[in-house]
């Protein structure tokens, strides 16, 4: 039997904004619990809401970054539930009319270009944190009121790879807005996953469960590889597959039975009477949308056509808009960019995984770094002594004048390089010698002593040439 | 001295005068409140060390005459959260619940340097028509205190009735100013929705709530309208609309004259009792006489305003209500096994029957399946109520008629009938629905009791009520008569 896997996808993004979304309380990691709270993050009797106009404007961001509609007369809704973490017992979220619907963005899995539609983004609260300690549980509200943007996919994910690369396209347009941080690891980025199978034919979705601890894009792309193969083991054993919430078990790889669903929850959704009807005008969508940033695929278009990058280089370079903002700036100074984006991937992305620090928190600067690279290209200095360039410049320091303080100036004019070469020559007769038996390893027998008597800043090009004029004579 | 025939603007002179001190005029009130209380029960809590240390400081700085608030006592109504005051909605699960921070209104008169003197009795969270749902005690009226003083700010009409304070606040839902104003012969308005900042008040029903002034005379209602309306940064449903000083107008006992009236035929229908009607019917003439023209009009759809108003006030109140979980503040129920447990006790043990009865509708009609034929039916209805009061004030200046079928109803006659309470507020609540402002003032008495009368004006327009308000009061006495309670100073 042939199955074919439909997954869904339900992505919330939490904002950078400075206040919270219905609150003047600051957005802000790391504080004691509770100390970013006022009276409106407690729910106490009689607070209000006032809704926090960035986080609309992000929520129109994030709308036209992924291709949506933006909804121009929408309006807030509550969602009703109990829970220690939620002090009003509802969250205002937006249900009737979200603020984007109907997006799609694109994503290519081994060079097969696909749409995947984006039913709809809305714009809500997040809740606070429950922690538990031996018979204590506590509630730190710091978090609730953080503003939040939910994402849903419609069912046209077929895969767990399109899963993954649509999560990547999802989370690089949203990282070039600037509206996000978009990191897992931290929560800024927080996913819920379905997926059904069905036998291809079948015009009824198959029965979905709902896959929970996907800490990471390969976490959710190895929980739904297991989870498409259980089910279809189910299917062709004869059973059938429940509605369920299941665990990934980051360990074995293999997701596990939590609860099975019992009916729907009632959330008794109603608009938010405390908050009046948000009218968007064209002029702030027009406003906003000519302040987008370039979005990546433009950019790596852009790297691949007209600065002659390879595809795989164009991606990794615009995994962040960062790293692709500091490579344009180094190439608009005139550095190679097949240098420059080598030096991103290679050098940069290095000392960032060492030091576990993003580009924008070093003393790197595209001025610093193109001026590396300058220097490469001139001859001025030979790629090995880059290294020690580039270790300077992440401290901040300006190549050309370290250069110049440390006596790494390249030795290139043969009529310094000619005497020191003749000086070698006459205290070697023997690799001479050999040289003329036939010995090729003699050269580099000699250029090794050629390079210690300038103690490495000979220009190894300009040494092979007069060496083997020298030797050929 | 006996301060109870005294307005704002005497009371104010006596202060610049130096005829009486803040801190005398506070302890003047303080002890005839607790000398007339037990009679009528209308106070929660008072606030005695505060407020004569509040009345000290405003001695020792002084008052001058463009402080015309400053060291006149208010009590407010026990919905408003105070800091530092205890603040109870008249609900037991709120019993010891201290405030830290102040409702705007509340801040706004504490700006004016008014003397906050206690906390009145209200149906828990302003749910009743009746003050017989508080928590704590009945209130009785200040004529008769053998009859309810009407609900939900029956603590505060009391207490401005019996000449307690001279100035209370209370909030209107769906007639909770208007009908107690009228059970007790004083003058009260629930003004535009969005003319008062909800800040700081419990929330009842989102949507319908609105804060305002309890008084014995027009024009105090007035000066107090001016000082607690205007937009407010925390409340984003409160208007922009310039506040006009409301009082400062008030000096043409002939501002009536040409003015169109509609009397709408449906709020002297069957259920009206003939002491009101008469009351009402006399009150027309009395505006003929100056000059206006009254006319029959039709709210067509004002019979479907209690239904309505019952599945949107419910719907939200039994969002509104959620937070009082147990959790953060508030009462707690012992012996939990499980957080499910610390909900279920804490919210069944904390609220008492007509708050549950409201939850429980509210929680229904917004509930899957039920949602389209209650809650979005009772959206609709609200529209074509709000459509039909429009129409009749496209061409009239503003609508007259009673503010409540009958005269105030003898404690506990209708307590065990939730329906009949409810219809109460039949001529009150498709004002509240309709988001207009509604002043409720004495026209007259029937069977000793006081009848209200009902002004209905365009948004905004509470200048035109006013006015009016103001003309019928000099050309007739009833505000004038004042019930007695022994143990008055």
């Amino acid at each position: 039997m042939n199955f074919e896997t439909t997954i869904g996808l339900e992505v919330h993004i939490e904002l950078k904004t400075h206040s919270k979304i219905f609150s003047p309380s600051p957005v802000a990691y790391g504080a004691d619990p509770n100390a970013n709270t006022n009276v409106i993050d407690w729910g106490y009797p009689g607070v209000l809401p006032t809704t926090n106009k960035a986080v609309v404007a992000d929520g129109i961001i994030a709308a036209l970054a992924l291709h949506a509609t933006v909804e121009k007369h929408t309006h807030f809704d509550r969602k009703n539930y109990f829970y220690p973490d939620n002090p009003k017992a509802y969250q205002i979220t937006q249900s009737d009319k979200p603020i984007g619907h109907d997006g799609w963005v694109e994503i290519d899995v081994d060079g097969v270009k696909k749409k995947i539609g984006i039913a709809e983004m809305h714009v809500e609260e997040d809740a606070g944190k429950n922690t538990h300690e031996r018979d204590y549980s506590y509630v730190d509200l710091n978090r609730q009121g953080t503003p939040l943007i939910e994402i849903v996919s419609k069912p046209d994910i077929a895969s767990p790879a399109e899963a993954y690369a649509y999560l990547e396209a999802l989370r690089q347009r949203i990282q070039f807005t600037g509206i996000s941080d978009v990191k897992m690891e931290e929560g800024s980025m927080r996913v819920d996953v379905n997926i059904s199978v069905r036998p291809v034919g079948q015009e009824k979705f198959g029965t979905k469960t709902e896959l929970k601890n996907l800490n990471s894009f390969n976490y959710v792309q190895r929980g739904l590889e297991y989870e498409e193969q259980r089910q279809q083991q189910v299917l062709m054993s004869g059973g059938a597959v429940q509605q369920e919430t299941r665990r990934f078990d980051e360990k074995t790889g293999e997701t596990i039975l939590m609860r099975v669903k019992a009916g729907a929850d009632d959330y008794r959704y109603f608009p938010e009477p405390d908050l009046p009807a948000l009218n968007i005008s064209d002029d702030w969508i027009k406003e906003l949308g000519d302040a987008m940033p370039e979005m990546p695929t433009k950019r790596r278009e852009r790297y691949v056509n007209d600065l002659g990058l390879t595809d795989y280089d164009a991606m990794v370079i615009t995994q962040t808009k960062e790293m692709s903002d500091f490579f344009d700036a180094t190439v608009a100074l005139k550095a190679d960019a097949k240098m420059a984006a080598n030096y991103l991937q290679g050098d940069v992305n290095a000392y960032l995984n060492e030091k576990q620090v993003d580009l924008q928190a070093t003393k790197l600067t595209p001025a610093n770094l193109a001026g590396m690279i300058n220097l490469i290209s001139d001859g001025t200095i030979s790629s090995k002594m880059a290294k020690k360039v580039f270790k300077a410049i992440t401290d901040g320091e300006e190549p050309k004048a370290y250069v110049e303080a440390h006596g790494l100036v390249q030795l290139s004019d043969p009529a310094k390089l000619q005497p020191i070469i003749d000086d070698v020559l006459s205290a070697n007769p023997q690799s001479i010698e050999d040289f003329n038996n036939g010995k090729k390893r003699a050269v580099g027998f000699l250029v090794g002593q050629i390079m210690k008597q300038t103690h490495g800043q000979a220009n190894p090009q300009v040494v092979n040439k007069l060496l083997m004029a020298a030797l050929q004579q | 001295m006996n301060y109870f025939k005294q307005d704002l603007a005497s009371l104010h002179a006596d202060l610049v005068a130096k005829k009486i001190s803040a801190k005398e005029l506070t302890q003047a009130t303080l002890d005839n409140i607790k000398a007339t209380d037990p009679k009528i029960d209308a106070f929660l809590t008072l606030n005695e060390d505060a407020a004569l240390k509040q009345a000290d400081a405003i001695d020792a700085q002084g008052i001058a005459a463009d402080q015309p608030l400053a060291g006149i006592p208010v009590a407010l109504k026990d919905n408003l959260v105070t800091k530092g005051l205890k603040t109870t909605a008249a609900s037991k699960i709120l019993e010891n619940f201290t405030p830290v921070y102040d409702a705007t209104a509340v801040s706004k008169l504490a700006n004016a340097q008014m003397v906050t003197v206690g906390k009145t009795n209200l149906d828990e969270f302003a749910m009743g028509g009746s003050t017989e749902n508080s928590a704590f005690k009945t209130t009785k009226n200040a004529w008769d205190q053998t009859k309810v003083p009407g609900g939900s700010s029956g603590g505060s009409a009391a207490a401005v009735a019996s000449g307690q304070v001279p100035v209370a606040l209370g909030s209107d839902t769906g007639g909770s100013i208007r009908q107690p104003a009228a059970f007790n012969g004083i003058v009260g308005i629930k003004p535009t929705y969005g003319r008062v900042s909800r800040w700081g008040l419990i929330a009842f029903g989102s949507s319908l709530d609105q804060i305002g002034p309890m008084t014995r005379s027009v024009k105090d209602n007035a000066t107090i309208l001016s000082a607690i309306a205007g937009h407010d940064e925390h409340d984003l449903t409160s208007s922009t609309q310039a506040v006009p000083d409301f009082a400062a107008d008030l000096n043409d006992t002939t501002s009536v004259k040409g003015l169109r009236i509609g009397l709408p035929k449906e709020f002297l229908a069957e259920g009206v009792d003939d002491g009101v009607k008469t009351a009402i019917l006399a009150a027309a003439d009395t505006y003929r006489k100056l000059g206006a023209t009254v006319d029959e009009v039709s709210l067509p759809h004002n019979k479907y305003g209690v239904a309505a108003y019952y599945i949107i006030g419910s719907s939200e109140a039994s969002s509104n209500l959620q937070r009082f979980d147990g959790i953060r503040y508030g009462y707690r129920a012992q012996d939990v096994k499980n957080l499910e447990d610390v909900y279920v006790k804490s919210r069944s043990e904390g609220f008492g029957e007509e708050v549950k009865r409201r939850i429980m509708l509210g929680t229904f009609s917004l509930s899957a399946g039920f949602y389209d034929a209650y809650f979005i039916k009772a959206a609709k209805v609200r529209t074509v109520i709000i459509n039909d009061f429009k129409a009749v004030l496209k061409d009239h200046d503003f609508i007259m008629g009673p503010v409540a079928p009958t005269t105030a109803f003898g404690i506990g006659d209708e307590i065990k009938d939730p329906i009949t309470m409810y219809m109460n507020d039949v001529l009150t609540i498709p004002v509240n629905l309709a988001g207009l402002p509604g002043l409720s003032l004495p026209a007259g008495f029937s069977n000793n009791l006081p009848v209200g009368m009902q002004l209905i004006g365009r948004p905004f327009d509470e200048s035109t009520l006013y006015k009016a308000g103001y003309a019928f009061e000099q050309n007739t006495d009833f505000h004038l008569q004042v019930p007695t309670l022994g143990g008055q100073n």
